[in-house]
Protein backbone atom coordinates (compact mmCIF):
# COMPACT_ATOMS: atom_id res chain seq x y z
CA UNK A 1 0.00 0.00 0.00
CA UNK A 2 1.09 3.80 -1.02
CA UNK A 3 0.09 6.83 0.65
CA UNK A 4 -1.31 9.46 -2.00
CA UNK A 5 -2.15 12.90 -1.36
CA UNK A 6 -3.91 14.92 -4.48
CA UNK A 7 -5.75 17.73 -4.91
CA UNK A 8 -9.43 17.10 -6.64
CA UNK A 9 -10.81 20.38 -7.62
CA UNK A 10 -9.44 22.34 -4.86
CA UNK A 11 -9.92 20.01 -2.38
CA UNK A 12 -7.01 17.74 -0.38
CA UNK A 13 -7.31 13.88 -0.41
CA UNK A 14 -4.86 11.33 1.35
CA UNK A 15 -5.63 7.89 0.84
CA UNK A 16 -3.81 4.34 1.30
CA UNK A 17 -3.80 2.70 -2.50
CA UNK A 18 -3.05 -0.39 -3.53
CA UNK A 19 -0.01 -0.43 -6.61
CA UNK A 20 -2.82 -1.69 -8.81
CA UNK A 21 -5.29 0.42 -7.95
CA UNK A 22 -6.33 2.77 -11.54
CA UNK A 23 -6.92 6.46 -10.78
CA UNK A 24 -10.16 5.96 -12.85
CA UNK A 25 -10.87 3.19 -9.93
CA UNK A 26 -9.65 5.75 -7.27
CA UNK A 27 -11.92 8.95 -7.75
CA UNK A 28 -15.24 6.64 -8.03
CA UNK A 29 -14.52 4.45 -5.78
CA UNK A 30 -12.31 5.97 -2.92
CA UNK A 31 -13.24 9.59 -3.34
CA UNK A 32 -16.83 8.66 -4.60
CA UNK A 33 -16.74 10.92 -7.66
CA UNK A 34 -18.81 9.02 -10.07
CA UNK A 35 -19.03 11.55 -12.75
CA UNK A 36 -15.45 10.40 -13.96
CA UNK A 37 -16.96 7.61 -16.26
CA UNK A 38 -15.42 3.59 -17.05
CA UNK A 39 -16.20 3.00 -20.78
CA UNK A 40 -13.85 0.71 -22.57
CA UNK A 41 -11.63 0.13 -19.96
CA UNK A 42 -8.59 0.07 -22.73
CA UNK A 43 -7.62 3.94 -23.34
CA UNK A 44 -10.23 3.89 -26.59
CA UNK A 45 -13.60 5.95 -25.95
CA UNK A 46 -11.91 8.63 -23.59
CA UNK A 47 -15.14 8.85 -20.86
CA UNK A 48 -12.64 9.09 -17.88
CA UNK A 49 -10.70 11.87 -19.48
CA UNK A 50 -9.61 14.09 -16.41
CA UNK A 51 -7.53 16.84 -15.92
CA UNK A 52 -4.21 15.96 -14.55
CA UNK A 53 -2.13 19.28 -13.50
CA UNK A 54 -4.18 21.01 -16.03
CA UNK A 55 -4.08 18.72 -18.69
CA UNK A 56 -6.38 16.02 -20.17
CA UNK A 57 -5.95 12.63 -19.34
CA UNK A 58 -7.18 9.03 -19.82
CA UNK A 59 -7.69 8.22 -15.58
CA UNK A 60 -7.98 4.42 -16.69
CA UNK A 61 -4.83 4.56 -18.12
CA UNK A 62 -2.57 5.79 -15.04
CA UNK A 63 -2.26 4.59 -11.88
CA UNK A 64 -3.31 5.84 -8.74
CA UNK A 65 0.20 6.07 -7.38
CA UNK A 66 1.44 8.05 -10.29
CA UNK A 67 -0.87 10.68 -9.26
CA UNK A 68 0.83 11.34 -5.98
CA UNK A 69 1.11 15.26 -5.19
CA UNK A 70 -0.95 16.18 -8.56
CA UNK A 71 -3.87 18.06 -8.67
CA UNK A 72 -7.11 16.82 -10.80
CA UNK A 73 -10.18 18.27 -11.94
CA UNK A 74 -13.06 15.94 -12.65
CA UNK A 75 -16.08 16.99 -14.09
CA UNK A 76 -17.83 17.77 -11.06
CA UNK A 77 -14.70 20.64 -10.60
CA UNK A 78 -16.69 22.74 -12.95
CA UNK A 79 -19.49 24.50 -12.36
CA UNK A 80 -18.87 27.53 -9.54
CA UNK A 81 -22.08 28.08 -6.56
CA UNK A 82 -23.99 26.03 -8.39
CA UNK A 83 -23.88 27.63 -11.94
CA UNK A 84 -22.85 25.11 -14.81
CA UNK A 85 -19.72 25.93 -16.87
CA UNK A 86 -20.03 27.81 -20.30
CA UNK A 87 -19.24 24.92 -21.53
CA UNK A 88 -21.94 22.41 -19.77
CA UNK A 89 -23.95 25.37 -20.67
CA UNK A 90 -23.39 24.90 -24.40
CA UNK A 91 -24.05 20.91 -24.45
CA UNK A 92 -27.16 21.76 -22.91
CA UNK A 93 -28.60 23.99 -25.73
CA UNK A 94 -27.15 22.64 -28.52
CA UNK A 95 -28.55 18.76 -27.19
CA UNK A 96 -25.01 17.51 -27.61
CA UNK A 97 -26.29 15.12 -24.79
CA UNK A 98 -28.11 11.50 -25.65
CA UNK A 99 -26.95 8.83 -23.54
CA UNK A 100 -25.02 11.15 -21.57
CA UNK A 101 -22.26 8.51 -20.73
CA UNK A 102 -19.48 10.47 -22.67
CA UNK A 103 -20.30 13.59 -22.29
CA UNK A 104 -17.88 14.21 -19.04
CA UNK A 105 -15.45 13.25 -20.94
CA UNK A 106 -16.42 14.97 -23.78
CA UNK A 107 -16.91 18.39 -21.68
CA UNK A 108 -13.60 18.60 -20.73
CA UNK A 109 -11.50 17.80 -23.91
CA UNK A 110 -13.83 20.19 -24.96
CA UNK A 111 -12.80 22.82 -22.08
CA UNK A 112 -8.84 21.39 -22.86
CA UNK A 113 -9.14 23.02 -26.32
CA UNK A 114 -10.85 26.39 -25.39
CA UNK A 115 -8.31 26.82 -22.86
CA UNK A 116 -5.41 26.86 -25.53
CA UNK A 117 -7.66 27.76 -28.22
CA UNK A 118 -10.27 30.67 -28.03
CA UNK A 119 -11.76 29.96 -31.60
CA UNK A 120 -11.22 26.78 -32.64
CA UNK A 121 -12.46 25.82 -36.54
CA UNK A 122 -14.25 22.81 -36.96
CA UNK A 123 -11.38 20.62 -38.18
CA UNK A 124 -9.97 22.04 -34.78
CA UNK A 125 -12.50 21.14 -32.36
CA UNK A 126 -13.08 17.40 -34.45
CA UNK A 127 -8.88 16.67 -33.50
CA UNK A 128 -9.32 17.80 -30.10
CA UNK A 129 -12.19 15.50 -29.25
CA UNK A 130 -10.56 12.51 -31.67
CA UNK A 131 -9.74 10.97 -27.92
CA UNK A 132 -13.65 10.36 -27.19
CA UNK A 133 -16.06 8.61 -28.74
CA UNK A 134 -19.44 9.06 -28.76
CA UNK A 135 -21.62 6.51 -29.84
CA UNK A 136 -25.27 8.54 -30.18
CA UNK A 137 -24.88 11.61 -31.66
CA UNK A 138 -22.80 11.28 -34.70
CA UNK A 139 -20.48 13.94 -33.18
CA UNK A 140 -22.40 17.09 -35.21
CA UNK A 141 -24.19 18.17 -32.23
CA UNK A 142 -20.88 18.09 -30.01
CA UNK A 143 -19.30 19.54 -32.56
CA UNK A 144 -21.84 22.83 -31.96
CA UNK A 145 -22.08 22.81 -28.72
CA UNK A 146 -17.90 23.23 -28.62
CA UNK A 147 -18.00 26.40 -31.00
CA UNK A 148 -21.00 27.49 -29.27
CA UNK A 149 -19.35 27.17 -25.73
CA UNK A 150 -16.33 29.37 -27.15
CA UNK A 151 -19.17 32.19 -28.02
CA UNK A 152 -20.36 31.88 -24.26
CA UNK A 153 -17.11 31.82 -22.83
CA UNK A 154 -15.89 34.92 -24.90
CA UNK A 155 -19.39 36.57 -23.86
CA UNK A 156 -18.36 36.40 -20.12
CA UNK A 157 -14.73 37.19 -20.69
CA UNK A 158 -15.91 40.68 -22.16
CA UNK B 1 -10.19 -4.63 -16.13
CA UNK B 2 -8.08 -4.64 -13.13
CA UNK B 3 -4.34 -5.09 -13.68
CA UNK B 4 -2.27 -7.78 -11.76
CA UNK B 5 -0.84 -7.63 -8.50
CA UNK B 6 2.85 -5.59 -8.60
CA UNK B 7 4.35 -3.57 -6.50
CA UNK B 8 5.71 -0.12 -7.49
CA UNK B 9 8.72 1.54 -7.15
CA UNK B 10 9.59 5.00 -7.62
CA UNK B 11 13.27 5.91 -7.55
CA UNK B 12 15.06 9.14 -7.06
CA UNK B 13 17.68 8.89 -9.55
CA UNK B 14 18.83 6.36 -12.94
CA UNK B 15 21.33 4.56 -10.90
CA UNK B 16 18.82 3.70 -8.56
CA UNK B 17 15.99 2.54 -11.07
CA UNK B 18 19.48 0.53 -13.28
CA UNK B 19 20.13 -0.98 -9.70
CA UNK B 20 16.89 -2.40 -9.01
CA UNK B 21 16.39 -3.64 -12.65
CA UNK B 22 20.17 -5.77 -12.39
CA UNK B 23 18.64 -6.83 -8.46
CA UNK B 24 15.40 -7.87 -9.90
CA UNK B 25 15.80 -9.95 -13.63
CA UNK B 26 13.11 -10.55 -15.33
CA UNK B 27 10.58 -9.64 -12.64
CA UNK B 28 10.34 -5.68 -13.27
CA UNK B 29 9.61 -3.67 -16.06
CA UNK B 30 10.13 0.45 -16.36
CA UNK B 31 6.91 2.24 -16.21
CA UNK B 32 7.16 5.78 -18.67
CA UNK B 33 4.11 7.40 -19.60
CA UNK B 34 2.00 4.17 -19.23
CA UNK B 35 -0.17 4.26 -22.18
CA UNK B 36 0.74 1.09 -23.65
CA UNK B 37 2.08 -0.62 -20.82
CA UNK B 38 -0.70 -0.11 -18.54
CA UNK B 39 -3.39 -1.71 -20.91
CA UNK B 40 -0.87 -4.50 -21.36
CA UNK B 41 -1.59 -5.07 -17.73
CA UNK B 42 -5.12 -4.81 -17.87
CA UNK B 43 -5.16 -7.20 -20.71
CA UNK B 44 -3.15 -9.21 -18.41
CA UNK B 45 -0.70 -9.79 -20.91
CA UNK B 46 2.20 -9.40 -18.70
CA UNK B 47 2.66 -9.82 -14.99
CA UNK B 48 5.82 -8.72 -13.64
CA UNK B 49 6.38 -8.59 -9.84
CA UNK B 50 7.47 -4.96 -10.05
CA UNK B 51 6.89 -1.46 -11.79
CA UNK B 52 9.79 0.68 -11.52
CA UNK B 53 8.42 4.83 -12.69
CA UNK B 54 10.41 6.91 -13.80
CA UNK B 55 8.22 9.89 -13.54
CA UNK B 56 9.73 10.80 -10.46
CA UNK B 57 13.32 11.08 -11.94
CA UNK B 58 14.16 14.24 -12.20
CA UNK B 59 15.95 15.52 -15.75
CA UNK B 60 14.55 12.98 -18.31
CA UNK B 61 12.24 15.68 -19.97
CA UNK B 62 13.93 17.89 -22.32
CA UNK B 63 14.26 18.94 -26.13
CA UNK B 64 17.85 21.03 -26.92
CA UNK B 65 19.75 21.30 -29.57
CA UNK B 66 23.62 19.66 -29.66
CA UNK B 67 25.75 21.92 -31.53
CA UNK B 68 28.49 20.08 -33.79
CA UNK B 69 31.46 18.85 -31.80
CA UNK B 70 34.47 16.68 -32.35
CA UNK B 71 33.43 15.64 -35.98
CA UNK B 72 29.87 14.73 -34.76
CA UNK B 73 27.19 17.01 -36.79
CA UNK B 74 24.52 18.93 -34.79
CA UNK B 75 22.25 17.10 -33.39
CA UNK B 76 18.57 17.38 -31.51
CA UNK B 77 18.51 15.77 -27.94
CA UNK B 78 15.06 14.15 -26.70
CA UNK B 79 14.46 13.00 -23.07
CA UNK B 80 13.04 9.56 -22.81
CA UNK B 81 10.40 11.01 -20.61
CA UNK B 82 9.24 13.66 -22.64
CA UNK B 83 6.24 13.19 -23.81
CA UNK B 84 3.86 13.18 -27.60
CA UNK B 85 2.48 16.75 -26.48
CA UNK B 86 5.97 17.96 -25.97
CA UNK B 87 7.37 17.09 -28.86
CA UNK B 88 4.44 18.78 -30.94
CA UNK B 89 5.06 21.93 -29.57
CA UNK B 90 8.32 22.13 -29.64
CA UNK B 91 9.91 25.65 -31.64
CA UNK B 92 13.05 23.73 -31.56
CA UNK B 93 11.73 20.59 -33.60
CA UNK B 94 9.52 22.53 -35.96
CA UNK B 95 12.52 24.35 -37.07
CA UNK B 96 15.18 21.24 -37.06
CA UNK B 97 13.53 17.98 -37.44
CA UNK B 98 9.80 18.59 -38.35
CA UNK B 99 9.43 15.14 -39.05
CA UNK B 100 9.36 13.94 -35.44
CA UNK B 101 6.39 16.49 -35.52
CA UNK B 102 4.78 15.26 -38.64
CA UNK B 103 4.37 11.82 -36.66
CA UNK B 104 3.30 12.66 -33.43
CA UNK B 105 0.35 14.47 -34.66
CA UNK B 106 -1.08 11.27 -36.04
CA UNK B 107 -0.33 8.99 -32.95
CA UNK B 108 -3.37 8.19 -30.88
CA UNK B 109 -5.05 11.38 -29.59
CA UNK B 110 -4.69 14.55 -27.08
CA UNK B 111 -4.77 12.55 -23.74
CA UNK B 112 -3.04 9.89 -24.35
CA UNK B 113 -0.48 12.44 -26.31
CA UNK B 114 -0.34 14.30 -23.16
CA UNK B 115 1.24 10.96 -20.98
CA UNK B 116 2.88 8.97 -23.77
CA UNK B 117 6.70 9.52 -24.11
CA UNK B 118 9.13 8.75 -27.32
CA UNK B 119 11.36 6.72 -24.77
CA UNK B 120 8.64 4.60 -23.83
CA UNK B 121 7.40 4.00 -27.42
CA UNK B 122 10.97 3.20 -28.37
CA UNK B 123 11.55 0.98 -25.31
CA UNK B 124 8.29 -0.73 -26.12
CA UNK B 125 9.38 -1.14 -29.60
CA UNK B 126 5.74 -2.12 -30.92
CA UNK B 127 5.96 -3.51 -34.20
CA UNK B 128 2.63 -1.45 -35.82
CA UNK B 129 4.19 1.95 -33.47
CA UNK B 130 4.63 5.17 -35.33
CA UNK B 131 7.67 6.44 -33.36
CA UNK B 132 9.81 3.73 -34.26
CA UNK B 133 9.66 4.38 -38.30
CA UNK B 134 10.21 8.31 -37.70
CA UNK B 135 13.04 7.55 -35.38
CA UNK B 136 14.71 5.21 -38.09
CA UNK B 137 14.37 7.21 -41.24
CA UNK B 138 16.14 10.35 -39.01
CA UNK B 139 18.95 7.99 -38.34
CA UNK B 140 21.04 9.26 -35.00
CA UNK B 141 21.65 7.54 -31.70
CA UNK B 142 19.59 6.21 -28.44
CA UNK B 143 21.50 6.56 -25.17
CA UNK B 144 21.49 3.32 -22.63
CA UNK B 145 22.36 3.40 -18.87
CA UNK B 146 22.96 0.31 -16.93
CA UNK B 147 24.57 0.10 -13.88
CA UNK B 148 27.69 -0.23 -15.75
CA UNK B 149 27.58 3.42 -17.07
CA UNK B 150 26.11 4.64 -20.13
CA UNK B 151 26.78 3.41 -23.78
CA UNK B 152 25.18 4.85 -26.98
CA UNK B 153 23.42 2.42 -29.52
CA UNK B 154 23.01 3.29 -33.26
CA UNK B 155 19.34 3.52 -34.45
CA UNK B 156 19.96 1.24 -36.86
CA UNK B 157 20.80 -1.70 -34.37
CA UNK B 158 18.44 -0.80 -32.03
CA UNK B 159 15.43 -2.19 -33.12
CA UNK B 160 15.69 -6.38 -33.31
CA UNK B 161 11.96 -7.55 -33.25
CA UNK B 162 9.01 -7.77 -32.17
CA UNK B 163 8.60 -5.56 -28.66
CA UNK B 164 12.38 -6.37 -28.77
CA UNK B 165 15.30 -4.02 -28.94
CA UNK B 166 18.97 -4.04 -28.09
CA UNK B 167 18.45 -2.34 -24.35
CA UNK B 168 19.84 -4.80 -21.73
CA UNK B 169 17.34 -6.08 -19.18
CA UNK B 170 19.00 -3.56 -16.94
CA UNK B 171 19.21 -0.65 -18.86
CA UNK B 172 17.13 2.54 -18.87
CA UNK B 173 16.90 4.41 -22.37
CA UNK B 174 17.40 7.86 -21.27
CA UNK B 175 18.22 10.11 -24.58
CA UNK B 176 17.43 10.22 -27.99
CA UNK B 177 19.71 12.05 -30.38
CA UNK B 178 17.98 12.97 -34.01
CA UNK B 179 20.36 14.85 -36.37
CA UNK B 180 19.43 18.33 -37.71
CA UNK B 181 17.83 18.55 -41.20
CA UNK B 182 18.10 21.61 -41.85
CA UNK B 183 17.10 22.09 -46.08
CA UNK B 184 15.22 18.52 -45.90
CA UNK B 185 12.10 17.50 -46.66
CA UNK B 186 10.02 14.68 -44.81
CA UNK B 187 6.56 13.03 -44.35
CA UNK B 188 4.80 10.40 -42.17
CA UNK B 189 2.00 8.60 -44.07
CA UNK B 190 -0.16 6.17 -42.32
CA UNK B 191 -3.05 3.61 -43.16
CA UNK B 192 -5.21 2.55 -39.84
CA UNK B 193 -8.20 1.13 -39.75
CA UNK B 194 -9.73 4.49 -37.29
CA UNK B 195 -7.92 7.84 -36.88
CA UNK B 196 -6.32 6.72 -33.21
CA UNK B 197 -5.20 3.29 -34.34
CA UNK B 198 -2.14 1.90 -34.36
CA UNK B 199 -0.66 2.42 -38.08
CA UNK B 200 -1.59 -0.76 -40.43
CA UNK B 201 1.14 0.88 -42.33
CA UNK B 202 3.58 3.74 -41.33
CA UNK B 203 6.00 5.23 -43.52
CA UNK B 204 8.72 8.17 -42.89
CA UNK B 205 10.68 9.91 -45.53
CA UNK B 206 13.21 12.69 -45.27
CA UNK B 207 14.91 13.47 -48.25
CA UNK B 208 16.89 16.50 -49.91
CA UNK B 209 16.66 17.65 -53.23
CA UNK B 210 19.44 19.21 -55.38
CA UNK B 211 19.03 22.21 -57.34
CA UNK B 212 19.21 20.45 -60.26
CA UNK B 213 16.32 18.24 -58.98
CA UNK B 214 17.87 15.53 -58.56
CA UNK B 215 17.71 13.16 -55.08
CA UNK B 216 20.76 13.87 -52.83
CA UNK B 217 19.68 12.35 -49.82
CA UNK B 218 16.67 9.93 -49.09
CA UNK B 219 15.51 8.00 -46.25
CA UNK B 220 12.51 6.04 -46.00
CA UNK B 221 11.28 3.50 -42.88
CA UNK B 222 8.48 1.18 -42.64
CA UNK B 223 6.16 0.19 -39.84
CA UNK B 224 3.52 -2.11 -39.20
CA UNK B 225 4.36 -4.40 -42.22
CA UNK B 226 6.60 -6.82 -39.95
CA UNK B 227 7.78 -7.34 -36.49
CA UNK B 228 9.82 -4.14 -36.46
CA UNK B 229 10.13 -1.17 -38.17
CA UNK B 230 12.92 -1.62 -41.32
CA UNK B 231 14.44 1.15 -44.05
CA UNK B 232 13.47 0.54 -47.11
CA UNK B 233 17.46 0.03 -48.38
CA UNK B 234 16.15 -0.87 -51.80
CA UNK B 235 13.88 2.30 -52.70
CA UNK B 236 16.78 4.65 -51.29
CA UNK B 237 19.16 3.37 -53.47
CA UNK B 238 16.42 3.05 -56.68
CA UNK B 239 15.71 6.76 -55.62
CA UNK B 240 19.20 8.44 -55.10
CA UNK B 241 20.68 10.73 -57.78
CA UNK B 242 17.40 10.87 -59.65
CA UNK B 243 14.85 12.99 -60.01
CA UNK B 244 11.82 11.93 -58.24
CA UNK B 245 9.04 11.34 -61.10
CA UNK B 246 6.07 9.98 -59.97
CA UNK B 247 6.86 7.11 -62.54
CA UNK B 248 10.02 6.25 -60.85
CA UNK B 249 8.69 6.75 -57.52
CA UNK B 250 6.28 4.31 -58.61
CA UNK B 251 8.55 1.67 -60.38
CA UNK B 252 10.88 1.97 -57.31
CA UNK B 253 8.25 1.49 -54.54
CA UNK B 254 6.63 -1.52 -55.95
CA UNK B 255 9.95 -3.54 -54.18
CA UNK B 256 9.20 -2.13 -50.90
CA UNK B 257 8.88 -4.86 -49.25
CA UNK B 258 10.95 -7.35 -50.99
CA UNK B 259 12.90 -9.41 -48.96
CA UNK B 260 10.15 -8.87 -45.82
CA UNK B 261 8.54 -11.28 -44.23
CA UNK B 262 5.36 -9.49 -44.15
CA UNK B 263 2.39 -10.12 -41.25
CA UNK B 264 -1.29 -10.41 -41.89
CA UNK B 265 -3.77 -10.50 -38.77
CA UNK B 266 -7.28 -9.39 -38.44
CA UNK B 267 -6.94 -5.98 -39.78
CA UNK B 268 -5.32 -6.94 -43.36
CA UNK B 269 -3.90 -9.90 -44.54
CA UNK B 270 -0.02 -9.75 -45.43
CA UNK B 271 -0.76 -9.11 -49.37
CA UNK B 272 -3.15 -6.19 -48.79
CA UNK B 273 -0.57 -5.08 -46.28
CA UNK B 274 2.13 -5.55 -48.92
CA UNK B 275 -0.10 -3.41 -51.29
CA UNK B 276 -1.18 -0.42 -48.83
CA UNK B 277 3.09 -0.13 -48.15
CA UNK B 278 3.74 0.05 -52.02
CA UNK B 279 0.81 2.53 -52.22
CA UNK B 280 1.69 4.88 -49.09
CA UNK B 281 5.39 4.27 -49.36
CA UNK B 282 4.93 5.99 -53.18
CA UNK B 283 2.72 8.68 -51.59
CA UNK B 284 4.70 9.68 -48.31
CA UNK B 285 7.57 10.39 -51.22
CA UNK B 286 5.73 12.74 -53.31
CA UNK B 287 4.10 14.49 -50.17
CA UNK B 288 8.21 14.75 -49.08
CA UNK B 289 9.27 16.35 -51.89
Amino acid sequence: MHKISVKINGNAYEEEVESRLLLVHFLRDKVNLKGTHVGCDTGNCGACTVFLNGKPIKSCNMLAVQADGAELTTIEGLERDGALHPVQEAFLDKFAIQCGYCTPGMVLSALALLQSNRRPNEEEIREAIEGNICMCTGYQQIVDAVAHAADLMGQSRS
Amino acid sequence: MIPPKFEYVAPASLSEAAAFLAAHPGDAKLLAGGQSLIPVLKLRLASPGFLVDLGRIAGLSYIREEPASGGKPGAVAIGAMTTYAEIKQSALLREKCPLLQQTVAVVADVQVRNRGTLGGSLAHADPSADMPAAILALGGELKAVGPKGERWIAVGEYFQGMFATALAPDEVLTEIRVPVLTGQRSAYLKAARRATDFALVGVAVRLRVGKDEKCEEISIALTGVTDRAFRAAGVERALQGKRLEPKLIEQATADVVQGVNVMGNIHGGAEYRAQVARVYAARAIAAAK
